[in-house]
């Protein structure tokens, strides 16, 4: 199939960027959208133009580096995927895609499609942890018997990739979401409930600092989550956040 | 004597690594503030051991190519992690793990090393739960275990199917808190480009910020590589598409040896290439051979009528049709190990009974799994006369229940229903088992340099089982490195801080700058990916699943002058000063060119069939096991350590040779 | 504790909260609204007991006050905020893919509500102040007949079909509003998935009964006019 594709272009954080046609030919159904894009460049450098700078790795769907606004949606038309994921399979011979890098004013675009997610890195440190050391004498790991229940909703919020689609996609750049999955995760294990009303409390605080807007309840981000992280998750940040305000403090 | 050293403690097997804990050398804490460590790499390796180094007071300055340690390819593990905790009461054993490594491995790896990774494996579970790790569990609360890999026992510990993911995570968390305490130093999208000696001692790196281009130096009393495997010497396979062996390499050329390089696990279920354009593999877990029967068209006739795709599996009457595992193995079926498995299906391939348009395919198919499941079901629930709809709906819930997740991944992927046709699959380059030579310490040969998980040799010989790469990752960072670092830095304490304004940092500095700037400046017509792809294409034809002597000569003669045409005509726009993604894959491909060419000497070196590794010269002749896989155990029980001496193929070999006293050595047989 | 209205949950808690008492009293409003409609006399009690009781008038009217004027701000301030946590646009955006119109468009449907306040104040509350406490007559009497006066003026007041149609579209505006609204409050309070289905009905069957009661009540005056 051929293809128009309206990119965003950057040369760096200061640039003010612009979308610029290009046009890719005989595009097999069966590449993924990444593959698609690997083409464009390689037809790039061959023409002497610099390359999409974009971000990727594992193309696999798990590391959660790709990122890319496909026609106006995270990670593209088809749900449950990373843009590595997205097969061009979903398009039609003859469209218009436009790609864009993740927006938000707390994800700056580095260059092209490339943003900086490290905001939730500091989010991660603020309190995305169990205070433990490493040791040999950690007590046994059966000491404590845990919920199959618990233990697979903790796993269920443990899934997220860290890949900000949530952010992208909420029209308020909330990152609640991604925040909501890590303080789920700890607060259903009893491992993590010691700290669970510090670890609420600072975790949000930094997302607060880091300029992420409020939450809406859209439920945006769970459609357009790849891993597909409930909206729960928020509602049990929520009720951590609101003891820990109240009740340990 | 040899060179190598591997400073294993002597005594009994069970008792060296207590022992030798003991007597260890430790720093005070006082004195570990004034010490720095770098550690290159945040996967399950690199981050566990920078958090760990990190907690036991050292700073600790950590790298990643990626924006996030947690994006490391560590995470892309789905199966499980073994420990020897034995909860399911079946018998399981610190030795029974170790042997059953050993045996794996094809009897190629340091028994002392394994021995050691079978002792720390029940704390990795119990450090991975503390740390909030959700593995998976039963109804009364307690740890689930799975059996994996053909293995007696049921000691694979698993998440889903994303352990690797979870176990990242859980290291990345233990990082998180020392980022916060600001005992580590997180540099995200930085890049080794080479170490820097001082007086023989490892003293520090050349970095690249990739977002800035700019080069820095890093100062520290002791470098630890945890940089992964080298598999992306094929182009294709199940590494991320960053994952690159540029650090171990260039620590190789600054003195450290690099062993086994010819070692490469090929997995045999993985989602076949559709096309030139592919950039990289999927794999699928091995579970699957479980229920699937692998099979191609008995004649050649109908295997080219289906790669035309005038003919579709499902048309393929059942005697025409070729179980050649089946065939070949009575024994074992579907189930023989990795290696066995990916050699036959290429074997069927190269004779021309490949299933898709590459002819690079079999089929795994389920068709009988869910006429069987189908029936069962039906008696279960009293169904008299179950229609042949009913049966196939019965068994298709029933396999939808155990490999949904798989079969919705390949339909994403292949556009076609695998309930419905036989999946198609092909053996991809997988995990690297070969790497930098590392003593029991895990130093290197270059002092005050250490290499630990995948990047290193030591545990997995010739073969890795499934689910170990996780455990040894975690082993190494957690509880092997932390302590034996200990014994090397204790001399450091009155060093001070390094400077990096030094003649070494400096030439080191040159040394890199000058290469970029010869990217950069140089007038090349073809695309770093061009070059990476034809050398992909030698590695696999020549060095892949099954070699043999012609080939691996003309491999190494081929990469050599690959590498030369690559320096006179690759390309690379942009400019150094930015973030420039071409730039940084040509420094890798470079490398790549070099480290594929040793490890076709490697195993044009090594004249037998051991695990990973197969020559088609070291066969079996005659009885049972004709044509199989014959292991050489009294020329080749050694560590292939190799010196760098300028080229490639100039390196010179160094033995280790390979003692087994708690074990004995057997042949493998699956017939 | 401290901060807690500064931090983006805490602000969301208090959204919710203003939220859950304006749902409150927006069944009150209706239920006297409603009765105008069965019975003349009746209203007229209601009413006048609402507009006269001290302790609506001086307790709950300020606090509901304060409720509406909450809200709004805090709304404005959030909807501010929000949009500078943007940045920058997208060029092509496709909402629709992944959420309703009407989540998205809250601050939209909220500002006519307030553009409705602002009529509906206008039309009854200042009057309402205008009489009571200016002119200070505490009767709610028609001079001329000793009747009750608010069901004559409810009556007046819709006789325009203008001023019915804005109620209506109003109201239309505050079901769209009430239809995202309900269920976000719960789940800003961190309701859980449990209850979660069952909050959705009831917040379905509320956003679109009471909104279009008041709309009943505007309309039924309107034809029913004597």
């Amino acid at each position: 199939m051929n293809l128009t594709l309206k990119i965003w272009r950057q040369k760096g954080p200061e640039d003010k960027g612009k979308l610029v046609d290009y046009k890719v030919n005989d595009i097999s159904e069966h590449m993924s959208f990444l593959e698609m894009m690997d083409v464009l460049n390689e037809q790039l450098i061959e023409q002497g133009d610099e390359p999409v700078a974009f971000d990727h790795d594992c193309r696999e769907g798990i590391c959660g580096m790709c990122s890319m606004y496909i026609n106006g949606e995270a990670h593209g038309p088809d749900r449950g995927v990373t843009t590595c994921q997205l097969h061009m399979r979903m398009f039609n011979d003859g469209d218009t895609i436009y790609i864009e890098p993740f927006r938000a004013a707390a994800f700056p675009v580095i260059k092209d499609l490339v943003v900086d997610r490290t905001a939730f890195e500091r989010i991660q440190q603020a309190g995305g942890y169990i205070s433990v050391n490493t040791s040999g004498n950690t007590q046994d790991a059966n000491a404590i018997p845990i919920s199959k229940h618990a233990a697979d909703e903790a796993m269920d919020a443990a899934t997220c990739i860290g890949c900000g689609a949530c952010v992208a996609t909420c029209k308020n750049s909330s990152a609640m979401l991604f925040v909501g999955a890590k303080v789920s995760q700890y607060a259903l294990l009893p491992q993590g409930q010691v700290e669970a009303a510090d670890r609420v409390r600072n975790m949000v605080a930094q997302m607060d600092l880091e300029g992420f807007g409020n939450c809406t309840n859209t439920g945006a981000c769970e459609i357009e989550c790849p891993k597909g992280i409930s909206l729960e998750n928020i509602a049990r940040m929520n009720r951590e956040f609101l003891s820990a305000s109240f009740i340990d403090s | 004597m040899s060179v190598l050293d591997s400073k294993v403690p002597k005594g009994p097997i069970k008792d060296k690594w207590t022992t030798y804990k003991d007597k260890i050398n430790l720093v005070n804490p006082a004195n570990k503030r004034n010490i720095d460590v770098i550690v290159v790499g945040t996967g399950l390796a690199g981050g566990s051991a920078a958090a760990t180094l990190a907690e036991l007071g050292y700073n600790v300055k950590a790298f990643a190519y990626q924006d996030s340690p947690r994006r490391a390819h560590s995470i892309a593990a789905q199966g499980g992690i073994n420990a020897a905790k034995n909860y399911q009461g079946d018998g399981d054993s610190t030795y029974r793990l170790f042997y059953d490594t050993v045996k794996g491995g094809d009897y190629r790896s340091r028994e002392a090393n394994v021995y050691r990774l079978a002792e720390v494996s029940a704390n990795i579970i119990d450090q991975c739960v503390a740390q909030g790790v959700p593995f998976a569990r039963d109804y009364g609360g307690l740890l689930d275990n799975r059996s994996f890999g053909g293995v007696l026992v049921s000691r694979t510990f698993y998440a889903k199917g994303q352990t690797g993911q979870q176990l990242l995570l859980g290291a990345y968390s233990a990082m998180n808190r020392q980022i916060a305490r600001g005992k580590i130093q997180m540099y995200n999208r930085h890049e080794m480009l080479d170490v820097v000696k001082i007086d023989g001692k490892a003293r520090g790196i050349i970095a690249r910020n990739l977002i800035t281009g700019e080069i820095e130096r890093h100062s520290a009393h002791a470098v630890v590589i945890a940089s992964g495997g080298y598999g992306n010497v094929y182009f294709l396979s199940t590494n991320a598409m960053g994952s690159n062996a540029t650090a171990a390499w260039k620590i190789h050329k600054k003195g450290a040896f690099f062993a086994n390089p010819c070692y490469t696990q090929i997995h045999p279920t993985c989602i076949p290439r559709s096309g030139d354009y592919q950039s990289k593999l999927t794999l699928m877990s091995e579970s699957l051979r479980n229920d699937g029967r692998i099979w191609v068209p008995k004649n050649i006739k109908d295997a080219k009528a289906i790669q035309q795709g005038k003919l579709k599996p499902t048309q393929i009457a059942e005697e025409d049709r070729d179980y050649y595992l089946e065939r070949r193995y009575p024994a074992f079926g579907n189930l023989v190990p990795r290696d066995v498995a990916s050699r036959a299906a290429k074997e069927r391939c190269d004779a021309g009974y490949g299933v898709n348009a590459t002819g690079e395919a079999v089929y795994l198919d389920f068709a009988s799994a869910i006429q069987r499941y189908g029936k069962e079901q039906a008696k279960i629930h009293g169904i008299k006369n179950p229609s042949k709809e009913k049966i196939t709906e019965l068994g298709e819930a029933i396999v939808e229940a155990k490999y949904g997740n798989l079969f919705q991944m390949y339909e994403k992927i292949v556009d076609e229903n695998p309930y419905k046709t036989p999946m198609m699959i092909y053996p991809a380059t997988h995990y690297t088992m070969g790497g930098v030579w590392v003593d029991y310490n895990l130093m290197t040969t270059v002092k005050g340099l250490y290499c630990i998980g995948e990047a290193n040799f030591s545990d997995h010989g010739a073969n890795r089982l499934g689910a170990s790469a996780l455990m040894q990752g975690l082993a190494d960072g957690y509880f092997v490195l932390p302590y034996t670092i200990g014994d090397y830095l204790a001399d450091e304490i009155r060093t001070g801080a390094i400077a990096t304004d030094t003649k070494e940092f400096e030439e080191v500095e040159s040394e890199v700058k000058e290469r970029i700037n010869f990217f950069i400046n140089n007038k090349g017509s073809k695309s770093v990916d061009y070059f990476h792809k034809r050398l992909g294409k030698i590695m696999w034809d020549k060095v892949g699943m099954s070699r043999n002597e012609k080939g691996l000569k003309e491999a190494m003669a081929e990469i050599k002058a690959l590498r030369e045409e690559f320096w006179k005509e690759v390309k690379v726009p942009g400019k150094a000063e930015e973030m420039n993604p071409e730039l940084e894959k040509a420094g890798r491909v470079a490398d790549f060119l070099e480290l594929g060419e040793l490890f076709a000497k490697d195993a044009l070196m090594r004249e037998e069939s051991c695990g990973g590794h197969f020559r088609e010269e070291s066969v079996e002749l005659e009885g049972e096991q004709k044509g199989e896989a014959k292991r050489n155990d009294k020329e080749f029980a050694f560590v292939a350590a190799w010196e760098y001496k300028g080229e490639p193929a100039d390196a010179v070999l160094h033995k280790e040779a390979l003692e087994f006293n708690d074990i004995e050595l057997k042949q493998r047989s699956y017939k | 504790m401290s901060g807690f209205l500064k931090s983006s949950i805490g602000r969301k808690v208090a959204m919710a909260l203003s939220a859950f008492f304006l749902m409150f009293f927006l069944i009150i409003h209706l239920a006297v609204n409603i009765t105008s409609i069965f019975s003349e006399d009746l209203f007229n009690k209601l009413s006048h007991f609402m507009g006269t009781n001290p302790l609506v008038q001086f307790a709950l009217q300020p606090v509901l006050i304060f409720g509406v004027v909450f809200h709004f701000v805090m709304g404005f301030v959030l909807e501010l905020r929000n949009r500078k946590a943007i940045g920058v646009s997208y060029a092509k955006n496709n909402g629709a893919a992944n959420s309703s119109w009407m989540s998205r468009n809250m601050i939209y449907s909220g500002l006519v509500i307030l553009a409705f306040l602002v009529l509906h104040f206008i039309d009854f509350w200042i009057p309402e102040i205008n009489v009571k406490y200016i002119q200070g007559d505490m009767s709610g009497l028609v001079e001329e007949t000793q009747d009750f006066r608010y069901y004559e003026e409810l009556q007046h007041k819709f006789l325009s079909p203008l001023r019915v149609g804005a109620y209506v579209i109003s109201f239309v505006l505050l079901a769209l509003h009430l239809l995202h609204g309900f269920t976000s409050a719960f789940q800003s309070m961190g309701a859980t998935a449990g209850r979660k289905k069952a909050m959705q009905t009831f917040g379905k069957i509320y956003a679109i009964a009471i909104p279009l009661g008041f709309i009943i009540v505007a309309v039924w005056h309107h034809f029913n006019h004597h």
